[in-house]
Formats: structure tokens, C-alpha cells, sequence
């Protein structure tokens, strides 16, 4: 029982240590593809020491929850690492705190108090933006609960690691339509949720144009620290959520052994890299769509999502 | 039809996985927003017929459904793009947005109520049938093909996409025809393709004529009669 507990401590610490790395690789690898040579891949963890040793400046108006969101930000991906597998196939100690939905629920908690945070400042820019993740969450949400649906007509189950195993026993069920079009859809969905290429452009710098970033200008010091560094561990979580339970339980560690466990951490990041250099493809070959073509680009996902779960459905 | 009692899981799955990828190919041809795109996905959903094809005959082999999915990848995926390309070229290739009825959303969305629908209906049907492994996947797939290639024909306003369309509705009676009756006779499915091509060809023709006549090809306006004026 205490090693679970350990094990679940060691899984928080790659998700804190190693999503700023992550978001290193991808600028890294992005910049290289437009022929440029790009920052270093450590350069988020440089700019975390830097925020954090910067004095924090709070508007006069706003309210406690411009000061609470920060850290509601920061704990959300921690909370969700707690109930997904990140190294090991077998349940953890907290592995049955809560379902997938749960762990969607404490994600979507993080970017409502992000939302509120925003319009909170009175900064022109902030509302603007936050409205305009509003849109994309509520296009996203029937996507996430379909796809939910279609995992507990699969497997019965919506605990992660429960689902994670169905999907390839036996083996060929890895090809089903299902599964395959889940995925496809669990990209789109990652996508729009973490404001990425066809959404919105990630690398602009163009206040009027933004989605996802608007709502950390206001913030300074350690709260845009914090902020940054969960948006980033948002990320990391949701990659996992695809690659471990989504994709395939492929690469966990499924003993007890500490050797086992800390040589998935490893395989864990080349799998990350893998599904970085196809985030790299996709973003680079699409342009950032406008504003009301979001919602074509959402019931696309959605029509992907739906015959996935007709599929599942009308099976014999 | 005893003929697909022992596919293999792995050979079902990936039967199946081509029947769903079918069907997000013909929502493609349904809300894309330009020809050339629109004839893509009419390429690609031709090619997961084929590969269904190949799927269900390579286990027990048959040559008829091989040859089948041969014709298919002929006819469809090489020589009507390049006929669509000789005759109407600037219709297809450049590239241009089209119109149509609906918003992209909204047709999304009636389409997936027919796909809903034509799994609805037919399983019952499938149900009852002596073998239902691949007449399972195979039937409800084609049905939607039937259906979202109509409600193509209806939603669109250029001659090309309607064309696809028509298309589209063929490859869906086909896809759903393997599975029910896969000893047809090898003459059927090659009339069928030389009567894809001839339509595609006389299709282009039209098209020529109309653009000639009222300098685009948007046929959805074409909705009165009107004399000729004589000059």
C-alpha cells in the first residue's frame, strides 16, 4: 500500500518535472520544421525560474478569485495524474477516486476558473478571449461525452484503468472502427481543447486574435508561473490520457518493481515525442481557421465521434 | 453467403474499421467546402471499397471479389479522376468554394441523423439473415452511403459535387452488394463500371454545355425555363 502511494507521488513528479520539457521539444521542433533554429527545448523551465522570482502585480479591482485561480490551475492535471495511469498498467491508490468523467470534470474546473479569472481583471482583452473559449468548450463538450459513451459501450467501464486493457485484448481489438475513430477524435478534441493549430495559434502574439492565451496576460510573477506551468501539465495530462488509456496500455510498467516502474518513465517520454512530432505535422500543415469555422472544424469531431459510437453500439 | 462464416476477428475488425472510415469519407463529400476536396474523399471512399472487398475475399479466397475491388480501384480511383480532369479541369481543379443549401454544421448534423437512421433500419433486417458477420458491417454502411449520397445530390448546388454525389450512392450499393450477394456474376460489376464512366463522361459534357451557355456551373440557379433569345 505504501509503495501505490509512492509510486502515485512518483507519478505527480514526472507529470511537474517533464511537461514543461514536453512544451520545450514542441516549440523546439516547430521552429525547426518553419527553418529556423528555435529556442532551447529547456527554455519553459527558464521561464519559470525567471516568473517565479519576479514580484506578482494584482489588479486594485479584482476579486479573490484572481487570486485563487493560479492554484486551481496548478492543482487540476495534478489531481487528474492521480487517476490515470501514467506508469503503471495496475491501479494506484487513488485509482478509484473517480472515472474519466470525473477526471474531465476536474480538467474542465480549471479552465471555468481560468474563464472567470479573466473577465475578473477588467482587462479589455481578457473577457474577449474568455468568451471565446467559452465557445469552443461548450462545442467540445457533447465530443467529450460521446466519446465518453463510446469507452463505457467498449468496455463496460469508464475507470481508466479498466478501459486501457480492452483495447487490446484480445489483440485485434486494437483495429476496431470504434476505437480507431476515437482516437481520431480525442486529437481534434485535444486540439481545441489546449487552443492548438486549426483553433488558434499558439505562437501569436496578437491580442485581438487570441483564444487561449488572453486569459494569462493580466497575470504576473509567480500567478503567470503557475498559470503557464498548468496549462503545460494540462497538456502533458491529456497526452497521457490518449497515449496510455485511449491508444494502447503499451510500455507500463506492470509489476511491483521500482526498476519496472522507473524504466516506463522513459518509454513514457518517447511516446510523448512520437505523438509531439505528429502534433508537429498536423499544426504545420494547417492554417488557423477563422473564428466561425471553429464550429465546422467541432462537428466534424463530432460526426467522427458519433459513428465511433455507433459503431460500439450496433455491434453483434 | 455461407462464404464469411469464418472471417478471423482481426479480418471483421479491419472490414469494419473500412466501413466506418467509408462513412466519414462520404460526410466528407457531403460538407466539403471545395470540388477538389470533394473528389478526394469520393477517391478515398472508393479505395475502402476496394479494400472491403479485398478484406472479404481474401479469406476463404475469392477471385471474384478481388477482382471486384480491382475494377473498383480502376475505374474509380485512377481513370475517373482523370477524366474528371480532361474534360472539366478549371471545375475541378482550381480551387474554388462552393455553395450549398445548408451551412456546413447543419448538414453535418441531418447526415448523421440518416446514418443513425440507416443503421436503425437495416439491422433488424441483418438480424434475421443466415450470416450476419459481414452483412453486419457491411449492409448499415452501405445503406448510409445510399443515403448521404442522395442527400448530396439534394444539399448541392454545383454539376461536379452532384455528379459525386450520384457517385457516392452507387459506391454504397455496392459496398452494402458484396457482402448480400458476392457470387454475382463478374459481367454485372463490369457494366457497372463502364455505366460510371459513361455517366461521368456525359455528366462532363453537360457541364461544358452549361457553362458555355450561362458561364458557370452552378446549377442550383438553373430553376425557370427562359426563351432564347434570338439574335
Amino acid at each position: 500500500m505504501s509503495k501505490h502511494i509512492l509510486f502515485n507521488a512518483l507519478q505527480l513528479l514526472v507529470v511537474m518535472g517533464f511537461s514543461p520539457l514536453a512544451m520545450g521539444v514542441l516549440n523546439r521542433l516547430k521552429e525547426i520544421v518553419q527553418s529556423k533554429q528555435g529556442p532551447s527545448i529547456f527554455q519553459p523551465y527558464r521561464d519559470l525560474y525567471k516568473l517565479f522570482s519576479k514580484d506578482e502585480v494584482v489588479a486594485e479591482e479584482s476579486s479573490w478569485i484572481f487570486r485563487v485561480t493560479p492554484y486551481i490551475v496548478f492543482v487540476a492535471p495534478l489531481f487528474v495524474t492521480l487517476l490515470i495511469p501514467v506508469l503503471t498498467s495496475y491501479p494506484l491508490f487513488w485509482a478509484f477516486m473517480a472515472d474519466m468523467v470525473g477526471a474531465g470534470f476536474v480538467l474542465a474546473l480549471g479552465g471555468f476558473f481560468a474563464s472567470l479569472a479573466a473577465v475578473d481583471s477588467a482587462n479589455p482583452y481578457g473577457p474577449m478571449g474568455a468568451s471565446r473559449t467559452r465557445m469552443v468548450g461548450f462545442l467540445a463538450e457533447p465530443i467529450f461525452l460521446i466519446v465518453f459513451f463510446t469507452v463505457s459501450f467498449v468496455a463496460d467501464s469508464t475507470i481508466p484503468f479498466i478501459v486501457q486493457q480492452q483495447w487490446v485484448t484480445p489483440q485485434s481489438n486494437f483495429f476496431k472502427p470504434s476505437h480507431i475513430l476515437l482516437l481520431v477524435a480525442f486529437v481534434m478534441l485535444i486540439l481545441a481543447e489546449k487552443g492548438r493549430l486549426p483553433i488558434d495559434n499558439p505562437a501569436g502574439h496578437f491580442e485581438l486574435a487570441m483564444i487561449e492565451e488572453s486569459k494569462e496576460l493580466e497575470y504576473s510573477g509567480q500567478g503567470a508561473a503557475l498559470m503557464k506551468w498548468g496549462g503545460w501539465m494540462k497538456f502533458f495530462v491529456l497526452m497521457i490520457i490518449f497515449l496510455n488509456v485511449l491508444l494502447a496500455p503499451w510500455g507500463l510498467a506492470s509489476t511491483m518493481n521500482w526498476g519496472a516502474v522507473l524504466w516506463a518513465i522513459p518509454l513514457l517520454l518517447i511516446k510523448i515525442l512520437l505523438f509531439i512530432v505528429l502534433l508537429v505535422f498536423i499544426e504545420s500543415s494547417l492554417a488557423k481557421l477563422r473564428l466561425f469555422r471553429i464550429s465546422e472544424f467541432m462537428s466534424a469531431a463530432f460526426v467522427i465521434a458519433v459513428v465511433a459510437m455507433l459503431t460500439s453500439i450496433f455491434k453483434q | 453467403m455461407q462464404a464469411f462464416q469464418n472471417m478471423t476477428p482481426l479480418l471483421a475488425n479491419l472490414n469494419a474499421l473500412a466501413g466506418s472510415l467509408f462513412i466519414i469519407a462520404t460526410f466528407g463529400i457531403v460538407a466539403t467546402r471545395q470540388v477538389r476536396a470533394c473528389l478526394k474523399f469520393f477517391i478515398l471512399q472508393s479505395a475502402l471499397l476496394a479494400a472491403s472487398a479485398f478484406l472479404l475475399g481474401s479469406n476463404p479466397l475469392s477471385m471474384h471479389l478481388i477482382a471486384v475491388g480491382i475494377i473498383n480501384l480502376v475505374a474509380k480511383v485512377w481513370f475517373l479522376p482523370w477524366l474528371l480532369r480532361r474534360q472539366v479541369e478549371e471545375e475541378v481543379y482550381t480551387r474554388r468554394e462552393i455553395t450549398q443549401v445548408f451551412s456546413i454544421p447543419a448538414s453535418l448534423i441531418i447526415a448523421l441523423l440518416l446514418t443513425v437512421a440507416a443503421y436503425f433500419f437495416s439491422l433488424p433486417w441483418v438480424k434475421t439473415a443466415a450470416d450476419a458477420g459481414a452483412l453486419s458491417i457491411n449492409v448499415p454502411v452501405g445503406l448510409a452511403g445510399l443515403l448521404l449520397g442522395g442527400f448530396t445530390l439534394s444539399t448541392r448546388r454545383e454539376a461536379v459535387p452532384q455528379l459525386l454525389g450520384i457517385l457516392a450512392m452507387e459506391n454504397g450499393a455496392f459496398f452494402a452488394g458484396i457482402a448480400i450477394a458476392p457470387d454475382l456474376p463478374m459481367i454485372a460489376e463490369l457494366a457497372l463500371a463502364f455505366d460510371i464512366l459513361l455517366l461521368t463522361f456525359v455528366v462532363g459534357v453537360l457541364t461544358r454545355a452549361v457553362h458555355e451557355r450561362i458561364g458557370s456551373t452552378a446549377v442550383g440557379k438553373l430553376t425557370n425555363l427562359r426563351e432564347e433569345v434570338q439574335q
